[in-house]
């Protein structure tokens, strides 16, 4: 009979290479760093605006209106003889708040129903699974440009709009995620130990189901920014004069032939924003799913 | 002389209804199963400081039967008593920490983002074992107990092995002070090399923390050398209860010799292969009439199929439900008649 010491086993070892790897993880992670650097420049830029931007973006020049680049005006003027660089920096301010914000929302409450549709389960789960299904049969823009119709234009109404469509994504994942979680063994043990349900949910499976909601959360940003510029296009959006994205292309577009970079920058701000932050949830997913952390 | 008994069961059943669509209801015929039996009337006690070893084949109930006795389901019908007072179905923080269990997958039992330090704090302090201060050295010293070193406190589940998952796990168990431990088949998922550690570990907790523990297996000798006593199940009931030597020696149940026989031995003897079951244990949704071992068992007679025996006990602390226990041949002559037959072919 061998005595129980007879198994020590160190871990320093072992414990400081693990260390080690994380870090050259990040580094090796090329999509992470790559999302990283361009959402990093993206934020920077917009944080800098009032530092960053040659012009007021609001301030009228009537005079000076659909000037081609030059070395006063970088990106040329539009119609009302705005900066148009100015514009676009005050407006990457306007679309990632807006973009952040609009996640942010359904985030959370999709997140907290899907995790407790899907813990408690019972007429709970398909009470809040048949709303979710309902939500899920309209098409997301169908939907988004109702409610801004309803609510009228404006920041405070792409919020609602977008939150009351898009938590159905995170209850769904989220959801389907516990189903998984709470049929472990570390959770009928946690159980065993005399633990609440708030805690197990909060503590022991949030922490394990949350890191794919995170992951969608990259993409959904993207399909936020994608739907304000479309707002934007539409009318629905930002109210004017408030540089953007989407309305600086909507205004840009009329005058396509003669002074192309107008609608054709912002658009490609739009592409390069997408791609930073589809790069960025790429890397998530790689650096959060629990198989890699070896 | 009969210890005390720490958890007892009494008439378990535990029925699972399939789910069928409304369509299928509709068309099924008579003989349509939609009702399984895992178990089917279970009467077993485990002593104060005995390991009990419960044993059978895949399907055979064992594992419901311990997710019952932790509170993990409720039973269909039956009772459940602990220290000879009946166990509420819906236990508080402190019912359910004095039963624990240790679980067979110990990469499923833990959860990949909690330290072994956190989790081993969080029970600790839940359930007030030991005030704040003392968190740490009483962490280190439940490692200690299960042959783990102080440096795995801030280490995360995934930067061990198996065998030492189910260290931490047993370290785990034993953190809120319980004093029967379910061992739900807890070195079948771990290398043989390694198994031979954990029964060890188990045993030493019986000897040194005096606990009663089950231990769930499907192979026999696993827990040839551990247990002190043996039940066996199949097909949702108790087969035969013995002390393991007289298990061993004396098995009174057909069942209970086709296990032993299975075990694979390095002497002359191992070439015996008289007796080997024949087929797959009948689907619990149409478990034979009679008793339930008849189309597999090879002393089957006609009374067989026609009565369910229930236990009885044959001798001092053995109970068999077999109704021809008494008539069974010998298993130790079983065995050398066997042998003299292959020698003289």
């Amino acid at each position: 009979m061998t005595t129980p010491t007879a198994a020590l086993v160190s871990f320093k070892q072992r414990h400081r290479a693990v260390g080690s790897r994380t870090i050259k993880a990040w580094y090796r992670n090329g999509s992470l760093m790559a999302g990283i650097i361009i959402v990093g420049m993206l934020v920077l830029v917009a944080v800098l605006a009032p530092i960053l931007a040659p012009y007021d973006p609001i301030a009228q020049h009537l005079t000076n209106a659909l000037e081609s680049p030059s070395a006063a005006h970088w990106l040329g003027t539009d119609k009302f003889g705005r900066d148009v660089l100015s514009r676009l920096i005050w407006g990457a301010q306007v679309d990632l708040r807006v973009g952040f914000l609009a996640v942010l929302i359904p985030f959370v409450i999709g997140s907290v129903l899907g995790a407790i549709a899907g813990y408690f389960g019972g007429w709970l789960d398909t009470v809040l699974m048949r709303i979710v299904d309902i939500f899920f049969a309209f098409p997301f823009y169908v939907m988004v440009i109702v409610l801004v119709f309803v609510f009228g234009s404006g920041e405070a109404s792409i919020y609602i709009a977008i939150a009351a469509v898009s938590w159905v994504s995170y209850a769904r994942i989220v959801r389907g995620e516990v189903l998984i979680a709470k049929k472990q063994d570390y959770v009928v043990a946690a159980r065993l130990g005399g633990m609440s349900h708030a805690r197990i949910l909060t503590k022991h499976i949030g922490p394990n189901v949350l890191s794919q909601a995170i992951i969608y959360a990259m993409s959904d940003i993207v399909m936020d920014i994608m739907a304000i510029v479309t707002l934007g296009y539409l009318g629905l959006g930002i109210n004017p004069p408030t540089a953007e994205w989407g309305s600086m292309i909507n205004d840009g577009q009329e005058f396509i032939t003669t002074q192309w970079q107008q609608a054709t920058i912002p658009g490609l701000v739009v592409v390069v924003t997408s791609l930073g932050l589809s790069l960025l949830g790429d890397g998530l997913s790689d650096l959060l799913s629990p198989e890699r952390r070896k | 002389m009969m210890d005390a008994p720490v958890l007892r069961v009494a008439a378990i059943t535990k029925s699972y209804h399939l789910q069928t669509s409304l369509a299928s209801r509709l068309s099924r015929n008579e003989n349509g199963h939609t009702s399984l039996r895992a178990l089917d009337g279970v009467d077993l006690q485990l002593n104060k400081g005995e390991i009990l070893a419960l044993v059978g084949e895949s399907g055979s109930g064992k594992s419901t039967l311990a997710k019952i006795l932790v509170g993990g389901t409720t039973p269909t019908s039956g009772e459940l008593e602990y220290h000879g007072e009946p166990m509420p179905a819906h236990r508080d923080k402190d019912a359910s920490r004095r039963i624990q269990m240790v679980f067979q997958d110990p990469y499923s039992s833990l959860n990949p983002r909690i330290s072994v330090g956190a989790m081993l704090k969080e029970l600790l302090l839940l359930h007030k074992i030991v005030p704040r201060g003392e968190v740490r050295a009483e962490s280190v010293r439940l490692l200690n107990l299960v042959g783990l070193e102080e440096d795995a406190l801030q280490a995360y589940p995934s930067q061990f092995s198996g065998g030492q998952r189910q260290r931490i796990a047993i370290a785990r168990a034993l953190a809120v002070r319980p004093d029967i431990l379910i061992a739900d088949e807890p070195v079948s998922a771990l290398d043989v090399s390694v198994q031979a550690t954990i029964l060890d570990l188990f045993a030493s907790l019986q000897r040194e923390l005096g606990l009663s523990i089950l231990f769930v297996a499907h192979n026999l000798a696993v827990v040839q050398h551990l247990s002190q006593r043996v039940a066996v199940m199949y097909l949702g009931r108790i087969v035969e209860v013995a002390e393991t030597s007289e298990l061993f020696s004396n098995p009174r149940h057909p069942y209970t010799r086709a296990l032993i026989d299975s075990i694979p031995r390095m002497t002359a003897e191992s070439v015996n292969e008289e007796f080997v079951l024949e087929g797959e244990p009948p689907s619990p949704f149409n478990v034979p009439a009679g008793c339930r071992f008849n189309p597999r068992c090879p002393y089957a007679k006609d009374v067989c199929r026609a009565t369910d025996p229930g236990l009885e006990p044959v001798a001092a602390g053995h109970q068999s439900a077999c109704i021809r226990a008494a008539e069974l041949p010998d298993h130790s002559i079983a065995l050398s008649i066997s042998a003299t037959r292959k020698a003289t072919a």
